[in-house]
């Protein structure tokens, strides 16, 4: 049939075209609806439209006005007013006559009068109300077909309020003896149910009879109101089970009439409603789940797979029995259905397969693994909606070990979504994922960073959102401030706004007193903030400080206190700033201490320095210089030994690397032997094919290091999906996804509780690959690898020197603890290797990579950081800490005292995982580190630059001449243009004043005035310079701005607002 | 079921029903925003969209799309059939509909809209008896017109 359809209808456009009315004439080539239309399909413009639609109310409004209209008219004109409407013009003065019609005309005119009600009215209007007595009058009426209408216009909208007035007559239809009545009365009903529950409750027992009705499709109707019923509360209706039983066994047997088939599948509207109210009753319920069984088995074996309609029918069928108590064999039967949607060609199948998929992975993630590599088609689908629905797959599926991976595949949806409502589920799923497993938290941040604004904003305001629940974990705290200033560094231009909008957020969710515990992890992050905008938001600071005064909470007091001081002395200010150069580099708040310090007190430990000494001492220096932090930094790291993460975000950025080094042979820690694993000069022999000839490859990896100052090192850290990607060399599609698919599904259905390392998926599959390579041959082989080592600080800003002498000693001290142990590979004899646990995993894992030499990828798994009194060994990657490991051992002491490498193996039941550490220790802060590791193993190719956030602190006065100024204007590219307010001052002419307060505001310098006309220079602490020249315009002040940083034009004009509004 | 629509590949709207109240302005933006996502999309792709909170499931007969827009729960496999059932029964009660039918006679497609689905649920899906009862009130339409004409014929 749709075949005729479409040609019938493709017929049509050429028609339309056709400026004779062939086609449209014979419909109604006199009728003025049928000129309308033609009118408008000849116009061309929206604008012509406009008017004829608005000639055409025209007309209407007077037609309807006219006493002499006829009803028969009248049912034309509606029809018009009803076209006029869909084409988004208001007829609204046709409304009240539309209800005249329906309560005035004869059948004819009446039908058209309640559709064109129907059409023009909502729920809520009040002409409905006029409504009610003709719908109660023709309720009553003898016509059936005045019945039926009005039946029909309640079931569409009926004013809540006016149902008791019609609730008898209705329920009385119930009981009429044609079939199309007792149906719409039941509809009606149903509508009913849907506005105002309580009104229709007596009349439950009357459902009951519908249900029972000796017509089909008054059953069915009935059924919309029991789906409802049943999903508010199963418990109340466990009893119809059996009868629902009763007629899908019957339906399915195909006990109805024909009439009631649809392409041959019996009543498939029926069978849908019938499973859905099924697996509500069903549902966790093991008694009522087991009287069902055999019929949705019966129904899943019924439906062939031969036309969409049965297709239908099987989805729900699968949901229902995933839905309901579980059964082993009927789960089976249900996942090999739908292992027939996804294979399918067809897209709407696959997708709804995928959908189905969903369900069946919540009971048995084994189900997915035949799927894998449909799935991962499925990611790299053109349409964005079998994308997605792939996504939520995944995100059912994700555990430890693939988490990463799948948060990774997310992410990269969410940069290329431009749908608002997607992006919000999935931040939203993201965020829940890295709640759960914290380990991947650094990567949500990553995300945020260059990523569309509103993004950002809905990060923010996910993460408000969690800050209600008290018993979130400290960790997704920290972690929800980290991202938050990270983000702040990041989005320079809508920085201000984020910015306040973090403080109101933390004033109004974060109450002194409430949470103190949160207060204190918040706070010094919020100061940081402040310390990078303090001078343009001093008042702000000053509230906030002054609202922390108040705290009982003395970490909060000093902080606040600092902080004024900080704001309010520009000498100190200026001293701080000249003594480093950049502000960041000053922790003026302190916060780096406030783990040390909480934690001492909150073990009873050495009091606090109290605020009012303080600010004695601050009374006898006059300022707070850099100084007394630096010595007060020494104490205070002896006065507690533990530090918490606090401490951790704050303290020198170390980077460690662990990588996990694949081989045939699982190896056995020699505890405290002094056969430890020479790792130097070592090289890996062993591969797939045997003995290996060396070929070293090298690999430059960098990883940048955030500097200091960030509060968390987020930005460095490296997903292993890039890694893993980028690892192999130009392989073939096939192998990339078929590698993708085994970090995907990791761990998916595996019952192994060993969780590899987290971030680390990919090496660990492959190295499942060797021994399938091998075929476990080899029960004894001789493992050894070769990890050359070289470091080399690449500075960007700050090197790599070190700067104090303690942080010196303490690689030191590490060297010597765990001098590297030179001597031979160990060799030993381990079991036979377990076999690959699911034949899923194992099957994808490419060979064919090993052929092209590279054995194992290290997977590099930067620990971000670690306070500086643990020893590395605590950084390692929980899923490693509890295994058996080797002593730690200095890799190369080095020349550069400031990089320290080292690493240590850790024994898996499965693999060999081989952790680098490389550690800053000195106080400096990294940019760049560049590893490079020789090995014919390995084959590690990855990048990342990290470009840093301009930080505009402070704007410099630039004093430049106005000659050198027109050079400068014309060389920078980056321009603003706005108009600002300007300040009248007594005498000073309106310019004169605006620029001055600017200057004494922002330190900006007032290069020139000319006439109406100024110029004024200011640069970045870096050294940026930013031109403005401003032009007085009638009551306005015309700034153009230009420099050569895109951002700073943007944000200085910001700032400039932000001063004149306050002068 | 939350809405029909039907409009053309011109993105003109052919046939609104709204089964959940919504604002005019609501309803303007609705369509809107439909129309041009579903007419983006290409001939091969997945016949569901994630839209806002709710599924849109939309079929292209000829130059005509049908859309629907069901809820979180509903079948999207289901829905399609509906929209099938649906272009049947015009196609039955016009005798091979074409767009220009539904263009000049979308009162008479609203009726059999009305016939077949009610409040956004499917009423009858048998598609001999939603014709029936067309087919009913329009004969009896017509009886009436000649019964009044015979009237006025007695009264001269």
């Amino acid at each position: 049939m749709s075949d005729v359809v479409e040609k019938t209808l493709s017929a049509l456009p050429s028609l339309l075209s056709l400026d004779s009315n062939a086609g449209a004439g014979k419909l109604s080539s006199t009728s003025k609806l049928g000129n309308l239309i033609r009118g408008i399909t000849e116009l061309t413009s929206k604008h012509d439209e406009e008017k004829l639609i608005k000639k055409e109310l025209a007309a209407i409004k007077e037609q309807v006005a006219s006493p002499n209209t006829t009803m028969r008219q009248m049912k034309e004109i509606m029809v018009r007013a009803i076209y006029c409407e869909m084409l988004g013009y208001q007829a609204s003065v046709s409304y009240i006559h539309a209800i005249k019609l329906a309560q005035q005309g004869s059948v004819l005119e009446k039908r058209l009068g309640y559709l064109a009600v129907s059409l023009f009215l909502n729920e809520s209007d009040e002409f409905l109300l006029l409504l009610v007595n003709t719908v109660l009058k023709d309720l009553q009426s003898t016509n059936l077909n005045e019945v039926c209408m009005a039946l029909t216009a309640v079931s569409q909208m009926f004013p809540k309020d006016m149902i008791p007035a019609i609730l008898p007559i209705v329920e009385e239809k119930l009981t009429h003896p044609k079939e199309v009545i007792r149906r719409k009365a039941v509809l009606a009903l149903y509508k009913f149910y849907l506005i105002a529950p309580n009104q229709v409750q007596h009349i439950h027992s009357k459902f009951r009879k519908a249900l029972c009705d000796k017509d089909p499709g008054v059953m069915t109707a009935s059924l919309h109101i029991y789906l409802q019923l049943v999903k508010e509360s199963p418990e109340s209706y466990k009893d119809l089970t059996v009868s629902f039983v009763t007629i899908l066994r019957q339906v399915v047997g195909g006990k109805l009439p024909m009439d009631f088939n649809y392409h041959s599948v019996p009543a498939p509207w029926l069978q849908i409603q019938l499973l859905r109210i099924l697996a509500y009753l069903g549902k966790e319920d093991q008694g009522t789940s087991e009287m069902m069984y055999d019929v949705l088995e019966e129904s899943l074996r019924r439906a062939e797979m031969n036309h969409n309609i049965t297709y239908a029918i099987l989805y729900e069928c699968v949901k229902s029995i995933y839905t309901v108590y579980p059964k082993a064999e009927l789960l089976e039967k249900a996942a090999k259905c739908i292992g027939n949607f996804v294979l399918s060609p067809k897209i709407n199948l696959k997708y709804l397969g995928l959908k189905a998929l969903t369900y069946v992975v919540a009971q048995d993630p084994n189900l997915a693994l035949p799927h894998q590599m449909t799935i991962i088609e499925c990611l790299d689908h053109s349409d964005i909606i079998i994308k997605r629905a792939t996504l939520e797959l995944l995100f059912r599926i994700t555990n430890a070990q693939n988490v990463t991976v799948i948060v990774e595949k997310m992410l990269e949806f969410l940069r290329q979504s431009s749908n608002d409502y997607s992006t919000v589920d999935l931040v939203g799923k993201v965020a829940e994922l890295a709640e759960k497993y914290p380990f991947i938290k650094q990567d949500p941040l990553n995300l945020c960073n260059g990523m569309q604004p509103d993004i950002p904003n809905n990060f923010l305001r996910l993460l408000a959102e969690g800050f209600d629940s008290v018993e979130e974990d400290r960790q997704l705290r920290l972690f929800a401030v980290d991202s938050y200033v990270l983000l702040l560094q990041g989005e320079t231009a809508s920085l201000p706004q984020c910015f306040l909008q973090v403080i109101s957020w933390v004033r109004t969710k974060v109450p002194i007193g409430l949470f103190p515990e949160l207060s204190r992890y918040i706070f010094p992050s919020i100061l940081l903030i402040f310390s990078y905008y303090i001078f343009s938001y001093y008042d702000v600071v000053l509230m906030f400080s002054f609202e922390y005064f108040g705290s009982l909470d003395t970490v909060l007091r000093q902080r606040a206190h600092e902080l004024m001081i900080l704001s309010q002395d520009a000498g100190l200010r200026g001293r701080v700033l000249s003594a480093e150069g950049r502000l960041e580099h000053v922790d003026s708040s302190l916060s780096f201490l406030d783990g040390h310090v909480s934690e001492a007190l909150a073990a009873g430990a050495a009091p606090y320095k109290p605020p009012h000494q303080r600010q004695e001492e601050l009374a006898h220096e006059k300022a707070l210089s850099l100084e007394p932090y630096g010595l007060s930094l020494p104490v205070s790291l002896s006065t507690c030994s533990i530090t918490d993460r606090l401490t951790d975000r704050q303290s020198p950025t170390r980077l460690s690397i662990s990588s996990s080094v694949s081989g045939n042979s699982t190896e056995l820690s020699l505890k405290g032997g002094s056969t430890t694993l020479k790792l130097d000069g070592v090289k890996r022999v062993w591969g797939k094919e045997g003995y290996l000839v060396q070929q070293p490859k090298e690999v430059v990896e960098e990883t940048p290091l955030p500097p200091t100052e960030l509060p968390s090192p987020l930005g460095s850290f490296q997903s292993p999906v890039s890694q893993t990607q980028t690892a192999s060399p130009g392989p073939e599609p096939d192998q990339e996804r078929q590698q993708l698919a085994s970090s995907l599904f990791v761990g998916v259905g595996t019952h192994h509780s060993v969780c590899l390392m987290g971030r680390t998926e990919a090496a660990p599959q492959r190295f499942r690959r060797k021994p399938k390579g091998t075929g476990s041959s080899s029960g004894t082989s001789e493992h050894s690898s070769n990890s050359s080592h070289s470091s080399s600080g690449t500075a960007a800003g700050n090197t790599l020197d070190s700067t104090t002498a303690a942080t010196g000693q303490q690689i030191s001290q590490h060297a010597l603890g765990h001098p590297p142990v030179n001597g031979n590979p160990i060799v030993e004899t381990p079991g036979p290797l377990p076999p690959v646990r699911d034949g899923g995993v194992a099957a994808e894992i490419p060979t064919g990579h090993t052929d092209s030499g590279t054995l194992a990828d290290p997977n590099e798994d930067p620990v971000p950081v670690r306070p500086r009194d643990l020893p590395l060994i605590s950084h390692l990657p929980a899923e490693l800490s509890g295994l058996a490991r080797s002593k730690l051992t200095t890799l190369c002491p080095g020349p550069d005292p400031g990089l320290a490498l080292s690493s240590c193996r850790v024994y898996k039941e499965d693999a060999l995982v081989l952790v680098v550490f490389v550690s800053n220790n000195s106080d400096s802060t990294l940019h760049r580190v560049a590893l490079r590791f020789t090995s014919k193993q390995l084959e590690v190719l990855f990048q990342t630059n990290t470009t840093f956030p301009i930080r505009f602190s402070e704007n410099l006065p630039l004093t430049v001449s106005t000659g050198e100024y027109g050079k400068m204007w014309l060389s920078f590219s980056h321009d603003v243009k706005q108009n600002l307010r300007l300040i009248t001052a007594g005498d000073q002419s309106p310019l004169t004043a605006t620029l001055d307060t600017l200057r004494d505001r922002l330190h900006l310098h007032v290069v020139d005035i000319i006439g109406s006309e100024g110029i004024v220079a200011c640069r970045l602490l870096r050294g940026q310079p930013c031109l403005l020249h401003c032009r007085v315009h009638a009551d306005s002040l015309a700034v153009w701005l230009r420099s050569p940083i895109p951002e700073f034009p943007d944000s200085l004009l910001y700032h400039c607002q932000k001063a004149l509004a306050e002068a | 079921m939350q809405f029909m629509l039907l409009f053309s590949r011109q993105g003109k709207l052919r046939l609104q029903k709204w089964y959940v109240p919504q604002a005019d302005k609501e309803k303007k933006k609705i369509t809107r925003e439909l129309v041009q996502t579903v007419l983006a999309r290409k001939p091969k792709m997945c016949s569901f969209l994630e839209w806002r909170d709710l599924k849109v499931v939309y079929k292209r007969y000829a130059s005509l799309y049908f859309c629907c827009a069901i809820e979180d729960q509903d079948n999207e496999l289901i829905t399609l059939e509906i929209i099938h059932r649906y272009v049947e029964l015009l196609d039955k009660y016009f005798g091979s509909v074409c767009e220009l039918d539904i263009i000049f006679n979308f009162e008479k497609a609203y009726f059999i809209l009305d016939e077949f689905l009610l409040g956004g649920e499917a009423q009858e899906t048998s598609k001999k008896n939603v014709l029936k009862a067309i087919e009913q009130a329009d004969l009896l339409q017509e009886s009436e017109t000649t019964f009044a004409s015979s009237c006025v014929k007695l009264i001269l």
